[in-house]
């Protein structure tokens, strides 16, 4: 399954290269990936990362998405000590590890913790694409399912953002159980009938879309989002039919009828709220900590 | 790729087994002047030796031997095993939505729980009556010849293939049976068809749907455990491996080709990759490993699917000691223990 090398080469969405140092003073403007506007950073950074001109949503680290998410200064880190191992030896791994620390900060590049949305008590879980490609191993894999775990504990919807290569290969068979230890874990939050929303950001592959990526009750996507099972050239070489105009793209996805909807970044809190006020979950406000829909207790799964 | 019917570790052992087989015609032949006294013991010579190679090649195998073997064309396949072991066998098609996948079979049928012990211990007692249960069996199919491989589409399932895997376990669940999958293929289908038709949703959905089912569910790597496409069937309570079979994250050609940017570099991804049995079994990722006959399955389909009746039937009757609950609890705790990290305390 892929690991971030695949994705140095081949994205669609990032193919013009940053601007050298020299044309851009540092720090004051930012080169949009994709049309190639040039926008200053604070204007970029209001506009939720996305291009003012083309729209382009461009990658978020972990803490950006987070910020751009929840409420304003409700985000409660959990288990941010959680740390990978090298159980095989793995060629290269440590080195991965040291640099995707040292790029995010982050013991791991997947981040989960408590907070609101439109005032409504969550579980959030996202990744950061930065930390070996945002691949699913041990560690993501454990705070998945305390995720979800927490979130059929305090009764809270599960809101997890994707941004992935796929399974961790470093991690090699440990790696690929991560998949199926996920889906056993929405399996049991969705017999407590709580609700699970997945939003997939650019890129979510392989292992990753195959496992609790595709599992939301609510499958959200970003626009111009890279999702697909395979790479498209993999998918290119093995195909009868040549593949389609804007294949794998968030919104052809949409048209194959494997996402509920496309998302602009700056929409996605009102839309997340929206949604979760119509699941049965409601704001809670700072005097009535009480305030909780009606939830029934004891959903059956087919 | 070369001619996968005789590896080149077997190389030696294909050479002495023409001779032994031109060596029995002569001693068939009464007529035969050289059929001679001596013959004989040389024919016994003979095969003590080829047991002897064969012993030394099969105890010192490559992660990347594992490989070929895993693929060798000659090893049984989950219908072989299905005719061996599985009596009134009625297979089930289709998805209800879009096709048939080939790549998966699907079916019901019975298990005798005594056959497996008689044939090997006939002085325990059992061998007398048959104990026949009912199954439900889902397996990977790889096809032969040209026109089945392609029905069979190489083994790589389709998402519908997955889709009628989940039919039929369900079904299972419904009617009380157990259920047995048998895991070999090289990954799920990766072109632009597959993806349209959600092979991602197919292969989680699979995966989430496994969790929920309360009957016991056994799932044995025969071949190759081909990264998610393996996966999507094998969320059981056991988990087992054929002792010659691998369970990988990727195959070996891609992660080389991801690593080091060749390919051919596949031996050195495969030693990387811990994908044996032997290697899965310490990871604690499997329960058991099958042990297959000297020279691997497919030099003795028989033995090999004994083998595996034998395992089967063993993991069957814990399991039936368990109630519906007990056991979806169990595969939740078996998969939420599977994992190595630090901190979280």
């Amino acid at each position: 399954m892929p690991s971030d090398g695949w994705f140095r080469k081949k994205s669609r969405f990032s193919q013009v290269p940053a601007k050298t140092a020299a044309e851009v003073p540092e720090g004051v403007a930012t080169k949009c990936g994709n049309c190639g506007r040039v926008i200053f950073t604070r204007e970029f950074e209001k506009n939720f990362k996305v291009c003012l001109d083309c729209g382009h949503h461009h990658r978020l680290t972990a803490d950006e998405r987070i910020a751009y998410t929840v409420d304003a200064d409700t985000f409660e880190p959990l288990w941010d000590d959680l740390k990978s191992v090298d159980p095989l030896k793995f060629p290269d791994y440590p080195a991965k590890l040291e640099k995707g620390r040292a790029a995010t900060g982050l013991e791991d590049g997947f981040r989960a913790g408590l907070a609101k949305v439109g005032g409504i008590p969550i579980v959030i879980g996202v990744t950061d694409f930065r930390f070996v490609g945002g691949s699913l191993g041990s560690v993501g894999g454990e705070k998945i399912l305390r995720a979800m775990e927490e979130g059929a504990r305090l009764r809270r919807p599960v809101v997890l953002f994707t941004a992935s290569g796929g399974a961790r290969m470093f991690e090699g068979l440990l790696a690929l159980m991560q998949m199926a230890k996920t889906s056993v874990a929405a399996a049991r939050l969705a017999e407590a009938g709580i609700p699970y929303i997945s939003v997939l950001t650019d890129p979510t592959t392989g292992g990753v879309l195959a496992s609790y990526a595709m599992l939301g009750d609510i499958i959200f996507a970003e626009p111009g989002a890279l999702i697909g099972f395979a790479g498209a050239r993999v998918a290119a070489q093995v195909s009868v039919q040549k593949p389609p105009d804007g294949y794998q793209t968030a919104e052809w996805q949409l048209s194959r009828g494997q996402i509920d909807q496309v998302v602009g970044r700056r929409d996605l809190p009102a839309t997340l709220s929206s949604i979760l006020s119509l699941l049965g979950f409601v704001a809670e406000t700072p005097d009535a900590q009480e305030t909780q829909a009606e939830i029934p207790s004891e959903v059956s799964v087919g | 790729m070369a001619n996968l019917t005789v590896l080149d570790f077997e190389k030696s052992i294909a050479e002495l087994d023409q001779w032994l087989e031109r060596l029995r015609d002569v001693s068939q032949d009464p007529k035969n002047p050289q059929n001679t006294p001596e013959l004989s013991a040389q024919i016994v010579k003979l095969e003590q030796d080829r047991r002897a190679i064969l012993q030394g090649v099969f105890s010192n195998l490559t992660p990347w031997d594992k490989v070929l073997l895993a693929r060798h064309e000659r090893r049984p396949y989950t219908l072989d095993y299905v005719n061996a072991i599985v009596d009134g066998f009625q297979e089930l098609h289709g998805d209800r939505l879009f096709a048939d996948d080939g790549a998966i079979v699907a079916g019901l049928g019975w298990i005798d729980l005594n056959r497996g012990h008689s044939d090997t211990s006939p002085q325990n007692g059992s061998s007398a009556g048959s104990n026949k249960v009912r199954v439900a069996i889902v397996g990977h199919q790889k096809g032969r010849d040209l026109k089945s491989r392609q029905h069979r589409n190489f083994g790589y399932a389709r998402p519908e293939g997955y889709r009628k895997a989940g039919r039929v376990m369900k079904l299972a669940a419904k009617f009380n049976l157990p259920i047995i999958t048998l895991v070999d293929t090289p990954g799920a289908a990766a072109d632009v068809a597959a993806d349209e038709r959600g092979i991602s949703e197919a292969i989680a959905t699979s995966m989430f749907e496994m969790a929920t089912l309360p009957v016991p569910i056994i799932s044995i790597v025969i071949g190759e455990g081909g990264s998610g496409g393996a996966l999507a069937i094998a969320v059981g309570d056991r988990v087992l491996m054929l002792e010659h079979s691998v369970y990988s994250v990727i195959a070996p050609e891609g992660c080389a080709a991801i690593l080091w940017r060749d390919p051919e570099r596949k031996a050195d991804a495969a030693s990387a990759l811990n994908l044996t049995a032997q290697r899965a079994k310490e990871l604690g990722i499997i329960d058991a490993i099958v042990p297959e006959p000297l020279g691997g399955a497919h030099r003795d389909w028989a033995a090999a699917a004994e083998s595996l009746q034998l395992e089967l039937v063993k993991h069957l009757k814990e399991l039936q000691q368990l109630s519906g609950q007990q056991l979806v609890d169990g595969r939740y705790d078996r998969f939420k223990a599977l994992g190595q990290f630090t901190g979280g305390e």
